[in-house]
């Protein structure tokens, strides 16, 4: 069969040529072809990755942030809660303060009053006992004619004395 | 959505089957008529035998064989250039200086030698005729005997080859340079046409076989991938710048199994010449065992040599075939059917000229896997 002879000088030929397009395709289409598809295929992989890096931030710092508005919340109560304290304290304190203050004065007052009453009294006997002394000269000058009469006039002086 | 794809393409099946069916048909019907008539005319006119008859397989052979000059259309015929190194002496010329001439009747006389050309073959021209005008010597199986020239020449299927080469070259440079532009971006234009190529060389032949060392030998494998695939689908195209039974030469294809042959051979680890000259077999085995896998080494190459050759000139001859029907049953009726056969195989050679590619090389690398393979 002549097909099946292989043609030496088509043998040379494509030897050259299959060579010489191996060399150029090698230097100048694969290794640049498959260095840049290498990089991109490792341009992609680190692109998700870090992609996936960042997901895992972003979730740690919404985390991170939740804690934070629930600490800044306990916070914000027990702050609330304090004051409240605080200031019930203080109107207690006030009210107390102000009781004890009142009750103070109110004693003072009454101390006052009485010692005014007293004053008072104390003045109303001198001046009773002043009248009284008028009064019993006067009755006595005026009674001392009539017995009788003298002691009435006592006697309802008396009652009148006592009443005070 | 899905349900109407499954249909179209039920639909599309039965469509094929049917034509086929039908073709068949026609062609047995055809074939029965025909042989009718040809028994009819054997009966009544004895001149038809004097008729040249259509040899089919002649024709099925020269168009797949090289060819010294390029045969357009009708008588129409592109002249190559004959480059021959006879007597320590390069001689150039046309091969339009034979004046197509295929049987050596024609002498070319160039810097003192005499050339002629016999079935595409040239030979150094006897210095007489025989009785049929032929300036050489045949052997009783009527074949030149005559010395023979180192044949240069950029036949038909040297320029394809060049052909081939630079389309090659130019195609995968401006990818090269679609890499270079779109840098770390997706691949545009023609790159993007052939990068799931690359990368099907790539993941699908190189990596599985080659492991972790396929980087090495990435460039042989994409270079011999892409020169057969191009070259089966140029010589698919019927007219000018295809139609060559490039990667269906038997010299093609003994280049390119060398050169697998030679990078299995010298990339070969301990491992491998181990396994073949000390097998892990009982010593009287050896006897057996290494001659076998000597042979095996020498075999592999023969058979990636033997299989794409035999493929793709299987292809040309029977896409001829069909067409030539038309002139074995000189009817210009059986046309439709050679055509609608042609065209079927047609479509099934544009799948067998990727599957040839594919199929050498993952072989290849294979073969280069085995011998590089490391053992634990």
């Amino acid at each position: 069969m002549e097909l099946l002879v292989p043609e030496f000088g088509l043998v040379i030929l494509q030897t050259i040529a299959f060579l010489l397009l191996m060399f150029l395709l090698a230097k100048f289409a694969w290794k640049p072809v498959l260095a840049a598809i290498k990089e991109r295929e490792q341009s992609i992989d680190d692109a998700l990755n870090k992609a996936e890096l960042a997901k895992q931030e972003m979730a740690r710092l919404t985390s991170q942030n939740e804690e934070l508005m629930k600490q800044a919340r306990a916070d914000r109560d027990e702050i609330l809660k304090e004051a409240k304290i605080l200031k019930d304290s203080i109107v207690n304190e006030a009210k107390t303060s102000a009781q004890t203050e009142g009750a103070k004065l109110i004693e003072k007052a009454r101390i006052e009053i009485e010692n005014q009453k007293k004053a008072a009294l104390a003045e109303l006997k001198g001046q009773v006992s002043t009248l009284s002394l008028d009064i019993a000269e006067r009755v006595l000058r005026s009674q001392l004619d009539d017995k009788a009469k003298q002691q009435d006039l006592v006697n309802n002086l008396l009652k009148d004395v006592e009443l005070n | 959505m899905d349900c109407s794809h499954v249909f179209e393409f039920k639909f599309k099946r039965l469509i094929v089957v049917f034509t086929l069916f039908s073709a068949f048909l026609l062609v047995s019907l055809g074939a029965n008529a025909q042989v009718d008539t040809a028994h009819h005319a054997e009966n009544t006119h004895e001149e038809t035998a004097k008729e040249k008859k259509f040899d089919i397989g002649k024709f099925a052979l020269h168009h797949i064989s090289d060819s010294h000059s390029w045969h357009v259309i009708g008588d129409t015929y592109i002249g190559l250039p004959v480059m021959l190194y006879a007597n320590g002496k390069l001689v150039t010329f046309n091969s339009a200086d034979f004046n197509h001439d295929d049987d050596a009747k024609v002498v070319v006389e160039k810097n003192g030698q005499r050339f002629v050309k016999m079935h595409e073959k040239i030979y150094l021209a006897s210095a007489s005729a025989n009785e049929h005008g032929q300036y050489v010597e045949l052997d009783e199986k009527h074949h030149a005997k005559n010395a023979r020239p180192l044949d240069l020449s950029l036949t038909k299927n040297a320029c394809t080859l060049l052909l081939s080469v630079i389309v090659l070259l130019a195609v995968f440079l401006n990818v090269a340079k679609g890499y270079r532009k779109n840098k770390g971006k997706s691949p545009k234009g023609l790159q993007s046409w052939m990068e799931p190529i690359i990368l099907f060389v790539r993941d699908d032949i190189a990596k599985p076989n080659l492991g972790h060392k396929y980087e090495r030998f990435m460039p042989y494998l994409l270079t011999v991938f892409f020169f057969i695939w191009f070259n089966n689908m140029l010589g698919l195209v019927p007219f000018l710048p295809g139609g060559a039974n490039l990667t269906g030469n038997i010299a093609v294809t003994m280049v390119l199994a060398l050169a697998t042959f030679f990078i299995t051979v010298f990339n070969g680890n301990k491992y491998y010449w181990k396994h073949i000259f000390m097998p892990d077999v009982p010593w009287w085995m050896y006897i057996v065992m290494v001659p076998v896998e000597l042979f095996g080494i020498f075999t592999k190459p023969i058979a990636l040599m033997i299989r794409l050759f035999a493929n793709i000139t299987a292809g040309h001859i029977l896409v001829l075939s069909l067409i030539c029907l038309v002139f074995v049953f000189n009817s210009l009726y059986i046309a439709p059917v050679s055509i609608a056969f042609a065209v079927f195989i047609g479509a099934i050679e544009l799948l067998v000229a990727f599957i040839q590619a594919f199929i050498f090389t993952i072989l290849s690398a294979l073969f280069i896997g085995m011998a590089v393979e490391e053992h634990h």
